[in-house]
């Protein structure tokens, strides 16, 4: 769970900070498409490198979600009786919301790769036009929205998932808690506003 | 002070269990929450009906027999407290009160308020030991042991293995239990040699019993009477780590 979190939070990460590219313009932001498609050419030939980094993500995913099943399994089946009166849980709300927010995030990838990667649910839906792309989906209120959504759940998940996970790989926080509490949530709010700006900018005719 | 009780109430283990309501009266604010059930039980033995059974030893809180949970929260409302050490002032007159026993698949409920807390024994036969040859007592400075790590081992040494961790967490994990137990030995001298075959084999043990996965969802620590840190899950999943090949 830990380390196919951190794979896929330096990809999170990344394609939020490549996304911004959309507010240099979209020579830019088409650009970095097709060097990205090249990464490594000679040696992998095109689109040898996303395919590899397609593959491992996919993986990730799919151990991720795995193991999220079977603890979600193990807690059902470790308390079959219900308390009558129970206090809402302590943890907080990126604690609570790890399993439907995992839920939400998983229906907005597919969503998302038919969208963008695919592109056979874009208006445009030509390759090589990301900018196009990007406009001409989240000119529709309800794509935009539903990114958004998604996002919003993304950002708790992290928040969460990244204490959880240190946790996980054996590192004692002890007084260093409100350190690492800090790191968590700048990540997590980091990646949600750099995600939200372009919906929103596509929205408010700021990126047309 | 007066309260409303809802107890659940169940015959024995093959019982199926009802939550029963019951007046109290005559309760004065400093009385544990165990002295106001024995109001209860006496004025139900004068009826002629059955006590409510609960599990209590010390009244002290360092044994960890008593545990159940009140209006949801494992020990009651009160922070690094016991059941036992709990005092009705915390309570508003005229409150009705939800007192249930700790729930999760391996701990069975005997009867009333009563769980089979045995799974926590198992846990420790697998691995919560130190093998020491027998012999004459060693000398009392022969092992030294830095003030940090004694401190660290003593941190979690203070769990009285009651359960409230496994009856608050969400997923019925008992890692903090585990943690704790695995920790306190982990970070002494004496616990070196077995130190990486004990944390895989408590954690095997643990998963065996039917126990559910941490999730660091942290509701152990917050009603932990002892106030054991999350840290000592930590610092078991390093042992664990360490240990694999």
């Amino acid at each position: 769970m830990a380390v196919t979190g951190a794979v896929l939070l330096v990809f999170v990460v990344t394609h939020m900070l490549a996304n911004l590219k959309i507010f240099v313009g979209a020579t830019a932001l088409d650009g970095y498409g097709r060097w990205l498609h090249s990464l490594a050419e000679p040696a992998l030939g095109h689109d040898g490198f996303v395919w590899i980094a397609r593959v491992v993500l996919l993986l990730c995913v799919a151990l991720h979600i795995t193991a999220a099943v079977q603890l979600t399994r193990r807690a059902h089946r470790a308390r079959p009786f219900r308390y009558r009166h129970r206090r809402p849980v302590l943890g907080g709300y990126a604690a609570r919301t790890m399993r439907w927010g995992g839920v939400v995030i998983a229906l907005f990838v597919v969503y998302h790769v038919l969208d963008m990667t695919v592109g056979v649910l874009n208006p445009n839906g030509i390759a090589g036009q990301d900018y196009r792309d990007i406009t001409a989906s989240f000119g529709r209120w309800y794509a935009a929205a539903f990114t958004m959504i998604a996002v919003l759940a993304l950002g708790p998940h992290i928040r969460h998932g990244l204490c959880g996970a240190l946790r996980s790989l054996g590192v004692p926080i002890g007084r260093g808690r409100r350190v690492v509490d800090a790191v968590a949530i700048g990540v997590a709010v980091t990646v949600t506003a750099g995600f939200l700006s372009v919906p929103l900018a596509v929205l408010t005719g700021m990126v047309r | 002070m007066r309260f409303t009780l809802r107890i659940w109430r169940q015959r024995d283990r093959d019982d199926t269990g009802a939550m029963v309501s019951y007046p109290v009266d005559h309760v004065s604010p400093d009385m544990s929450f165990l002295e106001m059930l024995d109001v209860l039980n006496e004025e139900l033995v004068r009826r002629g009906e059955e006590p409510v059974a609960f599990d209590h030893d010390c009244r002290e809180g360092i044994c960890g027999a008593c545990g159940m949970m009140i209006n949801g929260m494992a020990h009651g409302p009160q922070r690094a407290t016991t059941a036992c050490q709990l005092s009705m002032r915390h309570f508003a007159d005229g409150d009705t009160i939800t007192v249930e026993p700790w729930r999760a698949r391996p701990f069975g409920v005997i009867k009333d308020l009563v769980v089979d807390r045995s799974a926590f024994d198992r846990i420790i036969a697998s691995g919560g030991y130190v093998s020491v040859p027998a012999g004459s007592a060693p000398d009392a400075h022969a092992l030294p042991v830095s003030t940090s790590s004694a401190e660290a081992s003593f941190e979690a040494a203070v769990c009285i293995g009651c359960g409230a961790c496994v009856a608050a967490c969400p997923n019925g994990s008992a890692m903090l239990f585990t943690a704790a137990k695995a920790t306190h030995l982990g970070l002494l001298p004496q616990g070196q040699p077995e130190r990486y075959v004990r944390a895989a084999e408590m954690v095997r043990t643990h998963d065996e019993l039917g126990f559910g996965g941490c999730t660091s969802m942290g509701e152990c620590t917050a009603v932990c009477p002892k106030s054991i840190p999350l840290d000592v899950i930590s610092r078991l999943n390093r042992d664990l780590l360490h240990g694999q090949p």
